[in-house]
């Protein structure tokens, strides 16, 4: 094999990895964005705008690396505009419909938590972009952890309501935290290259985190669910991904090339 | 008499890219205009060619998405094309920016301006009282810029930009943003 294919294949895999680190940022920026004039008061509104803005950066970084890496010379705006949902590798978790404000700050402690043990290890990254990304991504994916562990603990350790909607969007949340933290051929592929880290690695850590926090909130984390996700690493998405796909693509399909 | 090897033309090419540097330091942040670029200490290299008419600029993000960027990128280059210099803006991700890289003057300025200016990331153990419980439930001590009252709580971690938070003073009670330490 000529050093050359053994470049390629290199660069393919980096673009690959890029690409679902990528894809988890932008849909999860896509259904915070959703919250913006929705969320409890005007204080929220602003915050999970500005958790969805700094999740977008990380997208925008990340994609625009994939497109320079894969050879097909795609841009950031091509990526998020013009791949169909089965070109996306994002996990369940995120594309998942927006709930009550409960399963939000249930979702994002989960998600925060991954990301936190996610872009601490991404530091160490042989490539220079992946680890610019991770040691800027590190600081804000800190705050994000921070601001769902402070609601989990409010609205558990809150009113009989407000403990019960914690305790089953907990639960809503459950069947979608495994897949976050399953090694796919990517990652895994990644690891050994030196490029990103086993998601299984993650687990621990993130899950240390969680149970603190929902303990304290003086709820318990679900037992495994019967059923959970799979899929989205391979492009295999669940229902709410078309709709999500179709009001985030909708403007630059209709109207190729549009600027304002 | 020491005569000093810098002729005149050498002089003028120093004055003009010391001119240009000091314009470009001077751009003021879009989002937080009583405050320079430099003071900020997002500003990371400013390289010119004067042969070449050409300057390079190497700038930092505060946050991932921080949507200033293109703007400030934009004002650049407008600085630099007025002084008949073609600018090329690179954006620099690693080493991250921190709060650090602000300037005394920046910080001064934040705070005549009724923005709390962030505290030293290096000093925050002992600006932090936890609470006895383990989770981060943790206040920070933030001076009220407008009355220099301690006694100052937070309204909301995320304010009106990625990089402020919301407080409110328990003295004097008026509402202000705290620029956040990363």
């Amino acid at each position: 094999m000529s050093q050359n294919a053994i470049d390629t294949q290199g660069t393919t895999l980096a673009a690959a990895y890029c690409l679902q680190l990528g894809d988890d940022a932008l849909i999860y920026a896509q259904r915070l964005g959703e919250w913006i004039s929705r969320a409890p008061q005007i204080e929220e509104d602003m915050a999970l705008g500005n958790i969805g803005l700094d999740l977008l950066g990380q997208a925008r970084v990340l994609l625009t690396r994939a497109g320079e890496l894969d050879g097909t010379g795609r841009s950031e705006d091509d990526l998020a505009y013009l791949r169909n949902e089965r070109e996306f590798h994002n996990v369940h978790l995120v594309e998942q419909e927006r709930g009550d404000f409960g399963f939000e700050m249930a979702r994002m402690l989960w998600f925060a938590a991954y990301q936190c043990e996610l872009y601490a290890a991404l530091i160490s990254s042989i490539d220079d972009t992946i680890a610019g990304v991770a040691v800027k991504a590190v600081k804000e994916v800190d705050y994000h952890r921070d601001h769902a562990s402070q609601w989990v603990l409010r609205l558990g350790d809150g009113t009989p309501a407000s403990h019960v909607r914690m305790r089953e969007s907990l639960e809503r949340v459950a069947p979608y935290v495994a897949e976050l933290f399953e090694d796919d051929a990517v990652s895994i592929a990644a690891a050994e290259a030196g490029l990103g880290t086993l998601p299984s690695s993650l687990w621990d850590s993130a899950f240390g985190h969680v149970g603190r926090v929902v303990a304290q909130a003086t709820l318990t984390v679900p037992a495994n669910s019967p059923w959970r996700s799979r899929g989205g690493r391979s492009g295999i998405h669940s229902r709410p991904m078309g709709y999500l796909l179709a009001e985030m693509q909708h403007i630059a399909r209709s109207y190729p090339g549009a600027t304002w | 008499m020491v005569t000093s090897a810098t002729t005149p033309t050498t002089v003028a090419v120093a004055t003009a890219t010391f001119d240009l540097r000091a314009a470009i330091a001077s751009i003021p942040d879009p989002e937080v205009p009583v405050i320079t670029i430099e003071d900020l200490g997002i500003l990371c290299e400013v390289v010119v060619d004067e042969q070449a008419r050409t300057v390079n600029v190497l700038i930092t993000p505060t946050y991932s998405g921080c949507p200033a960027m293109d703007a400030i990128r934009q004002h650049i280059e407008h600085v630099a094309r007025r002084r008949g210099y073609t600018a090329s803006v690179q954006t620099r991700l690693s080493p991250a920016w921190t709060t650090d890289l602000m300037s005394a003057t920046g910080r001064d300025k934040l705070r005549e301006f009724g923005i709390a200016p962030p505290g030293q990331r290096s000093d925050q153990g002992s600006d932090v009282v936890r609470y006895p419980v383990g989770v981060s439930l943790t206040i920070r001590r933030v001076t009220c810029p407008l009355c220099g009252s301690v006694d100052t709580q937070e309204i909301s971690r995320f304010g009106s930009t990625a990089c402020k938070a919301l407080r409110r003073c328990n003295e004097c009670r008026e509402p202000f943003d705290e620029f956040k330490s990363i």
